[in-house]
């Protein structure tokens, strides 16, 4: 909650409860993320979130970087978690 | 990184709307009866899924309005570039059908066990998972002293305004109006600042625990404000829904 990059667009970790839950089969907005670049360890719920018409992108509270990316098309969902060190 | 075991699946069912309120006059509330509703917390959201005739599908996560024990119940404000929010505040009548699936999120929600006393900091629609938890606070009949802030535009703009014009024992609730006011208003009518937290808020000596939900920019500032009070951020526990409707 230390960061300025959040935007007013933003949303957080809680506007996808439905779609981690989709995709994990398990509630993962109390789970702890940890940045792939700069090792900030953040609850999900707290994680800036994106909805845009191509797909739904998470990034970092402290680096900004991407760390999750879902895409959904004909009904499934393609998952990027490249940007993340660990999800537990 | 690896990937995670899929333990269970979210399914979507079909949800009847049942009696429908009016808040205010952009802000609806609309009883849901789901034939398989596994309960809620106070505080979880739902997915909401409309299907056009032609297939095209649109999903919207809402908070619940209603506490656990209670007819499941979202409130909705329309957005006037909404792809959902438009049909479930306009054209939504008892009897209509479309998808749910849920209960979903665990991070904003509150148990009796969880403790307090409860600063609640709501902007506009933010207010709707804390009228969630208020009346779980009440059903459970705790003792948990609460303080509701509740920053609207207007008072035509006040969600809930005759229930929270009789708060339950235990409960205060303190309006700002950050547009316009009534005459003879002798409240709050500025957006919530440092000064105005430090005013409202329990002393951080108290232990208090915070939910703040609105805004993004609402949402930032308030926990800011409330953790230059003293208040551990692990304590203060946010919901964030972008940029104001209107």
């Amino acid at each position: 909650m230390d960061d300025a990059a959040v935007d007013d667009f933003a949303v957080d970790g809680n506007a996808i409860a439905g779609l981690l839950a989709s995709v994990f089969g398990a509630e993962m907005t109390t789970a702890v993320g940890t940045c792939g670049s700069c090792g900030a360890v953040t609850v999900v719920a707290e994680l800036p979130v994106y909805l845009t018409e191509i797909g739904t992108v998470v990034r970092c509270r402290s680096c900004y970087s991407v760390l999750m990316v879902f895409v959904s098309v004909r009904g499934m969902t393609c998952v990027d978690l490249m940007g993340l060190a660990s999800l537990s | 990184m690896a990937g995670t075991a899929v333990r269970g699946r979210l399914t979507w069912q079909t949800a009847t709307v049942g009696p429908v309120t009016d808040e205010t006059p952009h802000v609806r509330t609309l009883s849901l009866s789901v034939p398989d509703w596994s309960g809620h917390r106070a505080g979880q959201h739902v997915d909401v899924r409309l299907t056009a005739e032609d297939g095209y599908q649109a999903e919207r996560e809402y908070s619940i309005a209603s506490a656990p024990g209670e007819p499941l119940a979202i409130t909705v404000e329309r957005l006037d570039d909404g792809e959902v929010s438009p049909y479930l505040t306009e054209e939504a009548q008892s009897g209509d059908q479309f998808e749910v699936r849920g209960p979903v999120g665990g991070y904003f929600v509150w148990e009796p066990d969880t403790g307090g006393p409860l600063l609640l900091a709501a902007g506009g629609s933010g207010v709707v998972p804390l009228r969630a938890i208020l009346r779980h606070r009440a059903r459970t009949r705790s003792a948990v002293p609460v303080k509701l802030l509740y920053s609207s535009r207007s008072w035509e703009d006040v969600i809930y305004s005759s229930e929270l014009d009789l708060p339950a024992d235990g409960v205060e609730v303190i309006y700002t109006l950050t547009r316009h006011q009534p005459r003879a208003w002798k409240g709050y009518a500025r957006r919530v600042d440092e000064q105005m937290l430090a005013e409202v808020a329990w002393p951080a000596g108290q232990g208090p625990l915070a939910y703040v939900c609105g805004p993004t920019s609402f949402v930032e500032s308030v926990a800011a404000g409330l953790v230059g009070l003293g208040y551990p951020a692990g304590r203060v526990k946010t919901e964030r829904f972008g940029a104001t409707g209107r």
